[in-house]
């Protein structure tokens, strides 16, 4: 009886910690009681903490994938033949790293870069959950995005007339982005017009100081990817290691790329061989119809063990509701990136949570006809149910395991919505194991067993 | 209750189902979805109601270079076609813009999605491996724990009964009311392979038990009294997740309610395989080891 206090105040502890973590935020209270009116939005904060070095911020929204907030699927073949094959997973890290620094300009914090192996193609599959503009996406992450700082070339028939500057015609001085500390979109003091200006490292800007005085009065052509953006002439030797780029942008382009060149060049060429808009409309109707569904065959679930097993069935689902809980606030501390696929995972998880209980149930209503006394029935029926619950759920937790893929293994699924699966049954599985061993337990030894013993 | 008696009932009642799903699988196959075609789907939102066919010819007569591989509705003013993957966005665009001008009300693409062929068999090796492994796991770690192969190999045979049925029902629905497969029917069966399994071992347990209890009894005994005494609770724990499934295949997304309804299916003969596939197996496999040994 003891033990079942303490174990009690844990599970009171565990509820009243997953009721802060799994409360949606905002939530707006508004209701009305005797005159009084009651109208705000509570908005409770999140965890954050620094540990010994170890940092831990969670704003404790839910993460919703792509089939579910809507967005863009992108997958890109790089080609990696070029590159010596000891080298070819580290130039994959790197263009997989650039990428994300890419992906960052969007301001999307639930988005997903991840390569894959596909037979013999090294791919990378980029998920932008909230990006409608598909293409526009391709166009700034598929960008090798390698500025040159180009002088022209002089020639015989050199006049005054503006020639069309040409790689031909030019030649690299040997300063390009990558001699950029940093880059930031921002406005020409004079004209007004969008510019983006940049900091050289402090290695380069000697190179960048030589560069502008022997060109001073010359132009000094600017080319992204071999295409030319501009060739401001140069006025005064440029020595303090900054700079500005000019040309006829707006004020979106120079923030993309200013963003391009912060995030760097991509180390191999990409090719773009599968792109996928998601209607977040789409989602977001089969989202809230599958939630009310979901309550809907939840409160059948609740209506049908309280009917059948009475007070136990209510503890049961008491144990449901704190596994619920524990459930939510994992996902949010983790964070799991919720999908379609996600919750249907869920939902197999709870069914396998009720399971748990009612082979206990029937258990116990087998060892009670045999004459047993109702806490004797009940210790020997968690412990007789035991084993087929561990051995029916390590056979699911097999499935998980493979699914998953933890490994990483190329001919197994490597795709999102097959481990989003994976993840959310695993985890509901291992919750299911606690609050239904642990948690029903608990509850049971302590309020069912007055109140039947009444009863008796 | 006698159960294994009816044994010959039961072969009778899956073989029929497992012949009627096998000749639905060899004739129709599947219906395939994009994940596994390959291909451009492109879907056009109009302000108002609007007819496929008058889209279709409007199409058309402006496109020749594309052959519309499949045309469909969805509600009023949607309409969905199916193109070739070198159908571009560019392409979807250029319709787009035609469309406003042919049709009096401008239509908005509102879906653009392709996937490159390379995918599709990819996805299905990818199945075979996962299924495979996963079954060859799950059977050594069944013969492991109740101590024998039977066990092990009548779980698993249970569980390809299942999976025949639900690829047996989805050829059907297939063909008869275009519903298609995509990546997560792959993920239903999957999860069906493991409830099948979930629920058998719960059956076999009460026959491990019950055969530690009273050794000597014949398995057609054992097996009877295990099957009586899971029956409760096989259908309750099968109602509650029924009950929940119902609920999201009438009232939930359309993008998940055809996975649902496998997941519904799974359900249903997962519990029925459990008693009535996997235990008369272990029953039969025992009773011709014993006839062979004398």
């Amino acid at each position: 009886m003891k033990h079942s206090l303490r174990n009690l105040i844990i599970i009171f502890i565990i509820f009243v910690a997953g009721l802060f973590t799994a409360f949606p935020r905002p939530t707006q209270i508004k209701f009305s009681f005797r005159g009084i009116n009651v109208d705000r939005v509570l908005n409770l904060p999140g965890i954050s903490f620094n540990l010994a070095g170890f940092s831990f911020n969670r704003d404790l929204n839910l993460k919703l994938g792509l089939d579910l907030a809507g967005g863009s699927h992108l997958a890109f073949e790089a080609d990696v033949s070029k590159i010596n094959p000891d080298d070819q997973q580290s130039a994959l890290e790197a263009a997989k790293s650039t990428i994300e620094r890419r992906v960052n300009i969007f301001g999307v914090s639930e988005s997903v870069v991840q390569t894959a192996r596909v037979g013999e193609s090294q791919r990378i599959i980029i998920e932008l959950p909230g990006v409608r503009d598909t293409r526009g996406a391709v166009a700034l992450i598929g960008r090798t995005a390698q500025l040159d700082f180009r002088e022209v070339v002089e020639s015989k028939e050199a006049t005054d007339e503006a020639v069309f500057l040409t790689l031909q015609n030019t030649r690299s001085t040997g300063f390009t982005g990558a001699d950029f500390r940093r880059a930031r979109p921002s406005f020409d003091s004079t004209s007004g017009k969008p510019t983006v200006s940049f900091e050289t490292k402090p290695e380069s800007s000697q190179k960048f100081a030589e560069i502008t005085t022997r060109l001073v009065g010359k132009p000094l052509a600017i080319f992204l990817d071999g295409l030319p953006i501009s060739a401001p002439t140069v006025q005064t030797p440029i020595t303090g290691g900054e700079g500005q780029i000019t040309g006829s942008f707006t004020s979106d382009q120079t923030r993309e790329l200013a963003g391009l060149l912060n995030s760097g060049a991509l180390p191999i060429p990409v090719k773009l061989i599968e792109q996928r808009t998601v209607q977040a409309s789409l989602g977001e109707t089969a989202v809230n119809a599958s939630v009310v569904a979901g309550l809907v065959g939840l409160s059948m679930v609740v209506l049908f063990m309280v009917i059948y097993y009475r007070w136990l069935g209510f503890l049961a689902v008491v144990g449901l509701l704190i596994y619920g809980l524990i459930t939510l606030s994992i996902y949010k501390l983790m964070p799991v990136v919720l999908t379609l696929p996600g919750i249907a995972g869920f939902i197999l998880s709870v069914g396998m949570a009720v399971d748990s209980n009612i082979l206990i149930f029937e258990r116990m209503k087998e060892e009670l006809r045999v004459g047993k006394r109702w806490s004797d029935s009940m210790e020997s029926a968690f412990g007789r149910a035991w084993d087929a619950i561990r051995d029916a759920n390590t056979a699911t937790l097999l499935t998980v395991f493979i699914l998953l893929n933890p490994l990483n293994l190329s001919f197994l699924h490597t795709s999102g919505p097959v481990r989003g699966f994976a993840v959310t049954l695993g985890l509901g599985i291992l919750i299911s194991l606690f609050t239904g061993i642990f948690v029903t337990r608990t509850l049971m030894r302590v309020f069912a067993r007055q109140n039947t013993e009444h009863k008796a | 209750m006698n159960w294994m008696r009816f044994r010959p009932l039961y072969l009778l009642i899956s073989g029929a189902v497992i012949a009627v799903s096998l000749y639905a699988i060899s004739t129709w196959w599947f219906k395939p979805s994009i994940d596994f075609t390959g291909g451009t789907v492109v879907e056009y939102e109009f302000p108002g109601p609007v007819e496929l066919e008058n889209v279709k010819t409007a199409i058309l007569q402006k496109q020749n270079d594309f052959e519309i591989k499949d045309a469909a509705s969805l509600g009023e003013k949607n309409v969905q076609f199916r193109f070739g993957p070198d159908f571009t966005e560019e392409h979807a665009r250029t319709i787009e813009l035609s469309l406003g001008e042919s049709l009096d009300e401008k239509p908005e693409l509102v879906r653009f999605e392709t996937v490159g062929p390379t995918l599709s068999s990819e996805i299905l090796k990818k199945t075979y491996v996962a299924i495979a492994i996963a079954s060859i796991g799950i059977l050594l770690w069944i013969a492991w724990q109740f101590k024998s192969l039977k066990f092990g190999v009548s779980a698993i045979l249970a569980m390809l009964h299942d999976t025949i049925i639900l690829l047996g029902t989805f050829a059907l629905l297939g063909h008869f009311v275009a519903v298609e497969v995509d990546i997560l029917f792959v993920t239903a069966m999957l999860t069906i392979l493991s409830f099948s399994v979930h629920d058998t071992i719960v059956v076999y347990d009460r026959i491990r038990e019950t055969s530690k209890r009273s050794s000597g009894l014949p398995m057609i005994d054992i097996a009877n009294r295990a099957v009586t005494e899971t029956m409760v609770r096989s259908l309750n724990n099968s109602l509650t997740i029924i009950f929940m499934l119902v609920a999201l295949f009438l009232m939930g997304g359309v993008t998940i309610k055809w996975f649902v309804f496998a997941l519904l299916v799974g359900t249903i003969t997962g519990t029925y395989s459990s008693p009535f596939v996997a235990v008369p197996l272990v029953v039969t496999w025992e009773e011709l080891r014993k006839k062979m040994k004398r």
